[in-house]
């Protein structure tokens, strides 16, 4: 498509420069139209695009069938687009974690799509078109990635305040370590004895925390945030708007608003100890 | 004896300087003229509101815009660029020229087309009324559900869109029904179908197109004041109403509107090619044909818009093939004017430096539409800067540039001096090198995953050098457009151009045959037309002032054009023009007092606003005195 | 003017004219906006179908009746065959014959009136099942017919002004350019109810 496309521009500029170059060796003849005029735009403006089009549209069609046929699959990914971040589930697994996707390579993988809210859209271009989350119902894509790798991926359907920062990870893992990542999200981290990690357990049980966010394992059950059960392993904080750091999670915290204004959680009130705390638990929950 | 006659119409059709006459004239020419300074008010606006965005976006995580303001500002770019810019003020070109070119004193309805006018002003102060409040639209100009819906967008953003548009969406039918009767029944004698200029083709073609597409926005728009201000449920999911069906209903109006954005312009392209070529246009007929056949399948296309939505394949490859069959009748066009460059002496003034730049400008943005209709390749870059880069290029270069041509041609026509030659041409190169700068680099961006809509971008993905350019590039290209305005400024405001005289470029249409700027009655004689270029085949038109070819057609003894027949433009009747009339505006405000008071929800504010809309229009037909 | 001076305009007749001399602008106007009004009917009807086949398979949806017959099926005759008498009042105007058009005039009106009566009592009956608020169905349901039933009171309202008008003796065989636009406009509002009582009242009987 490029390299016509790339002709048709060339050939219209110098047919435009032709044209605007004095020559005398033309002949002008202001009131007839010559026949080699008629020829041009019956070539050029009929023929030319017929066949070129006629092209392009059977090679579409066969991308089409490509893209939205059924394939064999062994793995389902439940994507559910949230204001402004990426609830995935692993329906099969029982795997629940947020905007890191984590996928076996050279596997075809069964992404489905919903929305909780307003529309959305699931786009890594590395890996696949976009496919809209549309309220109401569920659409359905493939994902496969060839080569182990991170892939970043977008909101890139327009959906209110905060959509420039609504982006995920696809992570892609060769099959192995794929089933060793699996086997890692479904065990719910253990109660630690070191009294920092304990200390922040409690900070985070006993702040608010639990009422929009769940940690497996504890009594924080929340639905309306990210799930944190393995938070120390996220790629990022806020869906993609800045890395998973200490630095960042302590800002985070304290005040997402200053990183992700207008996104839904609201600044929390800790102690330094309590914070520092509360991050060494986070990070621990790999 | 001459003289005589055209004293007589002077008296007859004179209007007196003065605020009344600024309020009540039903002139078509005044009317084109505020049409066309109020529509590039609006660009102004939306220009800057560009250049915030560019602004904001020159850098990674740049804090110059909160994102409420950000998401409002380029909701507003979109809705103000395409609605209250692009489309009136071509709708403005074709208010002053379309009767002028076909040899009539005025519209088929006078009143009507001062009534369009206003009511245009009024739905752009209240589209803008949004900022004042704090509460622009902010959905994106197309207004997505369940985003705009109550639930998702409680305050009143999205009533300024939706009524704002209703509002509008009254002055586009109204000019529109104006432009196909005016066409159709007020053809000079012997101007036949095969002799209209492709001018008016264009805007005949436009205003069926709006006749017919508009209907889907209003009734989107109309659902979706209900669901909001109503409680209705037509885009509530969870009340069995569809979040598809406003996609569906917007862009069975949005793409027939780009076609209504892209006619016009082209009828400019094809006014101005064949004088600056100096040889008669090559495919008249291709042209003419071309122009209805973009209008007719442009509304067989909607889809493309939706291929990322989850449709079924079906309707992908069905709405891929007529995507890509539009190109054809543009591809017709652009050959045809090429090839009547190429067969001609071109003469390289300002007025064509600005159709050379569209031809390059739109052929480029027309291979990336062709990219579009090729599904799979769709659905990665829909939604993302290329798709921005792609119709930038076709409504920007594809418009923007022939208006800018359109206005280098014609305003010595309309305000009677030339604008300055080499400060055209210095406005001409900045907005081309500005505007490439500004779009060219989108493609790329597009292409490594940046998506549309974002107040900011992440450092370190390798946008930053892009947007920077871009940034760059949108300075340059304001630049050039003030370059413009202070070239007006200069050349017209302050009387410092040159006389233009009634046809300072050998024009070809009947508008050249007349004074610049013509006299209120615009031709002493209606003539009778024998060639499709009336001013090239028929020298005697050219002297009609000083010499009158036959005084019947001076119809000097009243207010009055001629009526003919739809396809051989044969004498039919005599057609009476009002005078002017308050009826217009007041119509117009009542209109506006009922939007107002919707939106404030001021009950007592409606109902005087329907009582005066009620009595001006019962005043509206008895000011026609017999019927 | 001298004998000498030439006519300063052609012997042309003036505008509006009537059935000879081909159609006027004001006519032109008249049957553009139609299209217009009939783009909108068609939105809204493809709407309704749109929702209809996207959403439940039980139409109308949760637990609603389907819309009954009884007053339709007194409603549409008295609707359709009010463009009887609007247009013999249009080919009496024609004539020139003012009485028979004041006569066809009122019997249209009285038509329509009692349409709208009807209409109101149908409304009134439904509105106690279902509400425009209650889902989408309703939300079509009464859009509808309500966006119709506006377009009939408007075409009484002209009706009225047509009645004002022939009675100050306004209207001849020469002029009579409103009673044509009239009597086209009721024409299409009519036709518009074909399409309504297919659609919304009839195709939930017969497509389950």
């Amino acid at each position: 498509m490029l390299v016509v496309s790339a002709f048709v521009v060339v050939l219209v500029g110098a047919l435009l420069l032709l044209g605007i170059v004095p020559s005398r060796r033309r002949r002008y003849r202001p009131r007839e139209t010559p026949t080699w005029a008629w020829r041009a735009v019956l070539f050029g403006g009929v023929i030319f695009p017929i066949l070129v089009l006629i092209a392009l549209w059977v090679l579409t069609l066969r991308d089409i069938r490509a893209i939205s046929a059924t394939r064999a699959s062994g793995l389902t990914v439940a994507v559910t687009g949230h204001d402004w971040w990426w609830e995935v589930r692993y329906p099969k697994q029982n795997i629940v974690t947020a905007n890191d996707i984590h996928i076996p390579t050279g596997q075809a993988v069964k992404v489905l799509l919903i929305t909780d809210d307003v529309l959305h859209s699931f786009w890594v271009p590395q890996l696949a078109g976009k496919t809209d989350l549309i309220a109401g119902k569920t659409n359905v894509m493939w994902l496969q990635a060839d080569r182990p790798g991170v892939y970043r991926g977008q909101c890139a359907e327009y959906c209110g305040l905060q959509h420039a920062h609504m982006a995920f990870y696809v992570i892609a893992h060769p099959p192995a370590e794929f089933r060793s990542w699996v086997a890692q999200e479904t065990t719910a981290p253990a109660s630690s004895a070191a009294p920092n990690l304990a200390h922040g357990e409690e900070v985070f049980t006993t702040t608010s925390c639990g009422a929009c966010h769940s940690i497996r394992g504890t009594t924080a059950t929340g639905t309306d945030g990210p799930d944190l059960t393995h938070f120390g392993s996220r790629l990022s904080i806020g869906a993609g708007t800045v890395p998973n750091t200490r630095g960042n999670l302590a800002g985070w915290i304290i005040d997402s608003q200053s990183i992700k204004p207008g996104n839904l959680m609201p600044p929390i009130q800790l102690s330094p100890s309590d914070l520092q705390a509360l991050i060494d638990y986070l990070e621990s929950l790999t | 004896m001459a003289t005589t006659v055209a004293d007589r119409l002077e008296e007859i059709w004179e209007e007196k300087p003065g605020l009344g006459s600024w309020l009540d004239t039903v002139d078509h020419k005044r009317i084109g003229i505020r049409y066309v300074y109020t529509a590039f008010a609006f660009f102004l606006a939306g220009g800057l509101e560009a250049t915030i965005i560019r602004a904001q976006l020159a850098r990674p995580e740049e804090t110059l815009v909160r994102p409420e303001a950000y998401n409002q500002l380029f909701t507003m770019h979109g809705i103000t660029m395409i609605f209250f810019f692009v489309t009136p003020m071509l709708f403005g070109f074709g208010n002053y020229f379309v009767p002028l070119m076909i040899g009539a004193r005025d519209m088929a309805f006078p009143r009507l087309n001062a009534f369009g006018y206003w009511v245009f002003l009024f739905a752009g102060l209240f589209m803008y009324a949004g900022y004042a409040a704090g509460h622009a639209p902010n959905d994106g100009w197309f207004n997505y559900f369940p985003l705009a819906s109550k639930q998702f967008s409680p305050d009143i953003n999205i009533d300024f869109y939706t009524l704002g548009l209703i509002f509008l969406g009254i002055s586009s039918t109204a000019g529109s029904i104006n432009f196909i009767v005016t066409i159709f029944k007020l053809r000079a004698p012997g101007m036949s179908i095969s002799r209209v200029p492709l001018f008016c083709w264009a805007i005949l073609a436009t205003a069926f197109s709006v006749i017919f597409a508009l209907p889907s926005l209003t009734v989107a728009n109309a659902m979706a004041a209900l669901d909001r201000l109503f409680g209705f449920h037509f885009f509530d999911v969870a009340k069995g109403g569809s979040v598809i069906l406003w996609q569906h209903l917007f862009w069975i109006f949005g793409h027939p509107d780009v076609y209504i954005i892209f006619l016009p312009a082209v009828g400019i392209v094809s006014s101005v090619v064949p004088v600056f070529s100096r040889r008669k246009l090559v495919g008249y007929v291709w042209l003419a044909l071309a122009t209805m056949a973009t209008a007719i399948i442009g509304f067989g296309v909607w889809v493309h818009h939706m291929f990322a939505v989850g449709l079924p394949s079906l309707s992908l490859t069905f709405f891929s093939a007529a995507s890509m069959l539009i190109t054809i009748p543009s591809a017709v066009q652009i050959f045809a004017w090429l090839a009547t460059i190429i067969g001609g002496r071109p003469v390289l003034a300002t007025p064509f430096l600005f159709i050379l730049g569209f031809l390059f400008l739109f052929v480029l943005g027309g291979v990336t539409g062709v990219m579009f209709a090729a599904v799979p390749f769709d659905q990665q870059i829909t939604d993302s800067y290329f798709v921005v880069a792609h119709f930038h290029y076709v409504l920007f270069g594809g418009a923007v540039f022939p208006i800018f041509a359109g206005i280098y041609y014609w305003f010595p026509k309309m305000f009677g001096r030339m604008l300055h030659q080499g400060l055209g041409k210095l406005s001409f190169w900045l907005m081309f090198v500005g505007f490439n700068l500004t779009f060219f680099p989108m493609h790329i961006l597009g292409l490594l995953g940046m998506p549309r809509r974002v107040y900011t971008y992440p450092a370190g993905l390798g946008w930053d050098l892009y947007n920077s350019l871009e940034t760059i590039g949108a300075y340059i290209l304001a630049l050039g457009v003030l370059v413009t305005v202070g070239n007006f400024v200069w050349s017209v405001s302050m009387r410092r151009g040159l006389l233009a005289g009634p046809d300072p470029w050998g024009g070809d249409t009947l508008e050249w045959a007349t004074d610049s700027p013509p006299p209120p009655y615009n031709f002493v004689e209606i003539p009778t037309v024998k060639s499709g270029e009336p001013l090239w085949d028929q020298p005697e038109l050219r002297a009609m002032n000083e010499r009158v070819i036959d005084r019947e057609r001076t119809l000097a003894t009243g207010h009055d054009t001629l009526g003919t027949t739809v396809l051989d433009a044969e004498l039919e009747s005599i057609l009476p023009m009002p005078h002017g009339s308050f009826v217009p505006i007041l119509a117009a405000a009542g209109l506006g007092l009922i939007f107002g008071g919707l939106i404030a929800h001021l009950e007592v504010v409606i109902g005087i606003g329907a009582a005066l809309l009620v009595g001006s229009v019962l005043a509206w037909f008895r000011d026609q005195g017999d019927v | 003017m001298s004998a000498s001076e030439q006519r300063l305009v052609p012997a042309l007749p003036r505008s509006p004219v009537g059935a000879e001399g081909g159609r006027s602008t004001g006519y032109w106007g008249m049957v553009i906006l139609i299209f217009t009004e009939a783009t909108l009917f068609a939105i809204l009807l493809t709407s309704y179908f749109y929702v209809r086949f996207q959403g439940s398979p039980v139409w109308p949806p949760d637990g609603i009746k389907k819309p009954e017959l009884a007053l339709i099926a007194i409603m549409t005759p008295v609707l359709l065959l009010s463009s009887g008498p609007m247009h013999w009042a249009e080919l009496s105007i024609k004539k020139g014959n003012v009485g028979r058009l004041r006569l066809g005039l009122l019997i249209t009106f009285l038509m329509g009136a009692t349409f709208l009566t009807l209409q109101g009592f149908e409304y009134h009956k439904s509105l106690a099942e279902f509400t425009p608020r209650t889902d989408a169905y309703g939300s079509l349901f009464f859009t509808i017919t309500g966006f119709h039933g506006l377009h009939v009171a408007v075409g009484l309202l002209m009706n009225l002004w047509l009645q004002w008008n022939a009675w100050r003796g306004r209207f001849s065989a020469e002029r009579h350019l409103a009673v044509e636009n009239v009597t086209l406009y009721w024409h299409f509002v009519d036709a518009v109810w074909v399409f309504i009582l297919v659609s919304i009242y009839l195709s939930p009987h017969i497509w389950p």
